[in-house]
């Protein structure tokens, strides 16, 4: 019974991460339908603001977080702006090739400037160590992404649902014209949408680093992963996004503990086997 | 690809785009060049060779039908084990090993054909996306077959007919790859230039109404892709030869990633695209290998937002404008 919870436990906080890197990537991708690869490497950026904060400038280790949220919201609108904007409309391809040459920049840029070792980060000690509940360890950490992905999840749901920002990013992303006719100032709304999904990889990003580590190929490695979770769950369904983290974390939390051999197989398997059962995703309406 | 600017009839359009330009035959004799003046770069060149050959076959799907594969490497990746594992354990003869992977990349293709004629966008990216990684990870723990992380120990290719020892210097290889590459060439162009090619492009713009015309959307893409994995797998085969070695970054993500990146580089959906772009990316990155390879992803970062902020159609499509451009000024 212990082993089955924590591996239970450890999968459900693995996917809690997942989602927090990747829910943000549900909104810029998802909801505004942009192919937009280079949420790995916003996700890069949040963890380096916030390791570079914590070694260099002492900053507490929660501090960072805001930061890493709005480093990366900030700089993304900025590429929203000049790179991202003209290419709404265009192809699949061309938003493919455009993103993931930045990212390509960004992990040139990483490796140049932090270079290509993996960065150390020191968690404060109340986050360290384990609950024992019965026979199984808890780690606190893991205890801690979970509350934070929870909280990330209500505020995101209920913030699209019931605010008045909320239905006009949702007017918006449903009919542009529209949106325009009833006087919504619609590059206004997908700007910030953009920050908003950016930021959110800049936390994620930023939470990961203690569980998966830092180095210059984070964009590239975590991209896949991100992009799994948001096609299974289905374009622009925050809980669909949930319920694949859940599905994706468990699954290769399981899968490592009981069958070693079969590596990332499995999650690869578990995405295809979805895709082919519901193209749109679990939660996916288009 | 120039609109006919009055009405001919379909065959008389099609001999027309068969019939060779010049500077296609200039080109050709060009490729032979290397063997007198670049001697030294002659593994290059069969370098160059091959990867066209592969992003000659991305270019059919992803050019001509429009399918946007970022896993293209499976096929890649598949006909190089073939042809590795053909030569380790049954014999080390270069044709029949290329015959067997041509096969086997093609039956994967076909039977991975059916997933892919039903998607479409994102789905269909990450379909391909998973279906390269699957492999992969198969490859990798499989290691009992395919030596894993090591890379396939053993292989062991025969001379060309027995005489043509594949050298240091390159020239068989150089020799064997430019001819797989130019026969594979004249039967690309034969197939675009065909009624089959004409329906490829007419799915590419719009799949859902060319049935109502009479041309089968998923059934024509079973076939392209099918022709895809052959090719793909042929220059897997080509490099698993000429090398002697295979190893799992021929089914890895940055292979596919290359591809496509000179297949736009040169122009998607014309013919010479792959081909120009492979020449490119390639001399580029062996003079820049001096630097850190790290850096140089920068390069083909800022590259990639540049083709796709200026240069739509890539380099051949950007000449093709100028020329246009200069026609009307005149």
């Amino acid at each position: 019974m212990g082993p089955f919870v924590a591996v239970l436990f450890d999968g459900f906080a693995y996917g809690m991460l997942l989602f927090l890197i990747s829910v943000g990537l549900s909104v810029t991708l998802g909801m505004m339908n942009f192919v937009n690869l280079a949420h790995g490497a916003f996700a890069m950026l949040g963890a380096y603001v916030t390791v570079t904060l914590m070694n260099s400038f002492g900053w507490p280790f929660l501090a960072t977080l805001p930061l890493a949220f709005i480093v990366a919201g900030v700089v993304s609108v900025g590429f929203e702006q000049t790179l991202f904007r003209p290419l709404y409309r265009a192809s699949d391809l061309d938003q493919v090739l455009l993103t993931i040459g930045l990212v390509f920049m960004a992990v040139a840029a990483v490796s140049y400037v932090f270079g290509t070792e993996s960065q150390p980060i020191h968690i404060p000690d109340y986050l360290r160590g384990f609950i024992t509940v019965g026979s199984a360890n808890f780690a606190v950490y893991r205890i801690f992404l979970v509350v934070v992905a929870l909280l990330v999840s209500v505020l995101l749901i209920a913030g699209l649902e019931y605010t008045r920002f909320g239905a006009q990013i949702r007017a918006a992303v449903d009919n542009q014209r529209m949106a325009r006719g009833l006087g919504i100032d619609v590059n206004r709304i997908f700007a910030y949408t953009f920050a908003l999904g950016s930021g959110l990889a800049g936390l994620g990003g930023a939470l990961a680093i203690e569980v998966v580590g830092l180095d210059h190929s984070f964009a590239l490695i975590y991209l896949i992963v991100m992009l799994i979770i948001v096609s299974v769950g289905g374009l622009g369904s925050i809980s669909g996004s949930f319920v694949a983290a859940i599905v994706i974390g468990i699954s290769d939390t399981a899968g490592k503990y009981y069958f070693p051999y079969l590596g990332a197989f499995l999650i690869y398997l578990v995405m295809i086997a979805v895709l082919l059962w519901r193209p749109a995703g679990l939660f996916g309406k288009r | 690809m120039p609109a006919p600017s009055s009405l001919v009839p379909p065959q008389q359009f099609l001999a027309k785009q068969v019939r060779w330009h010049p500077l296609e035959i200039v080109f050709w004799i060009a490729t032979l060049l290397p063997f007198y003046f670049f001697p030294s770069y002659l593994s290059l060149a069969s370098q160059i060779a091959i990867a066209a050959l592969f992003a000659l076959s991305l270019d059919l799907i992803l050019g001509y039908a429009g399918i946007v594969s970022l896993g293209h490497a499976a096929f890649f990746g598949v006909g190089a084990y073939a042809a590795g594992l053909f030569s380790k354990f049954v014999w080390g003869e270069p044709f029949s090993g290329l015959i067997v992977a041509a096969v086997l990349a093609g039956v994967v293709g076909y039977a991975t054909s059916f997933i892919i004629a039903k998607f479409r966008h994102l789905t269909l990216i990450m379909l391909t996306l998973g279906i390269g990684l699957l492999l992969l990870e198969g490859a990798n723990s499989a290691s009992w077959l395919t030596g894993g992380a090591d890379g396939l120990q053993g292989i062991d290719i025969w001379p060309l007919f027995n005489t043509f020892d594949f050298d240091l210097w390159g020239y068989t290889a150089y020799t064997y790859s430019l001819i797989a590459l130019f026969v594979i060439f004249v039967a690309t162009r034969r197939l675009i230039h065909s009624p089959f090619g004409l329906s490829l492009r007419g799915i590419r713009e719009n799949s859902v109404r060319m049935p109502a015309i009479g041309a089968p959307s998923e059934a024509h893409i079973r076939k392209v892709y099918t022709i895809s994995a052959v090719m793909a797998g042929i220059a897997g085969a080509l490099i698993a030869q000429t090398t002697s070695t295979v190893s799992l970054e021929s089914l890895s993500f940055e292979r596919s990633a290359d591809v496509l990146v000179m297949v736009v580089l040169g122009g998607a959906g014309r013919l010479y695209g792959g081909i120009v772009g492979s020449i490119i990316f390639l001399v580029a990155r062996d003079q820049f290998s001096g630097i850190n390879p790290q850096y140089w992803l920068f390069w083909i970062g800022l590259l990639l937002v540049l083709v796709v902020m200026f240069l739509p159609n890539g380099i051949l499509g950007g000449l093709a404008r100028i020329k246009l451009f200069q026609r009307g000024k005149a």
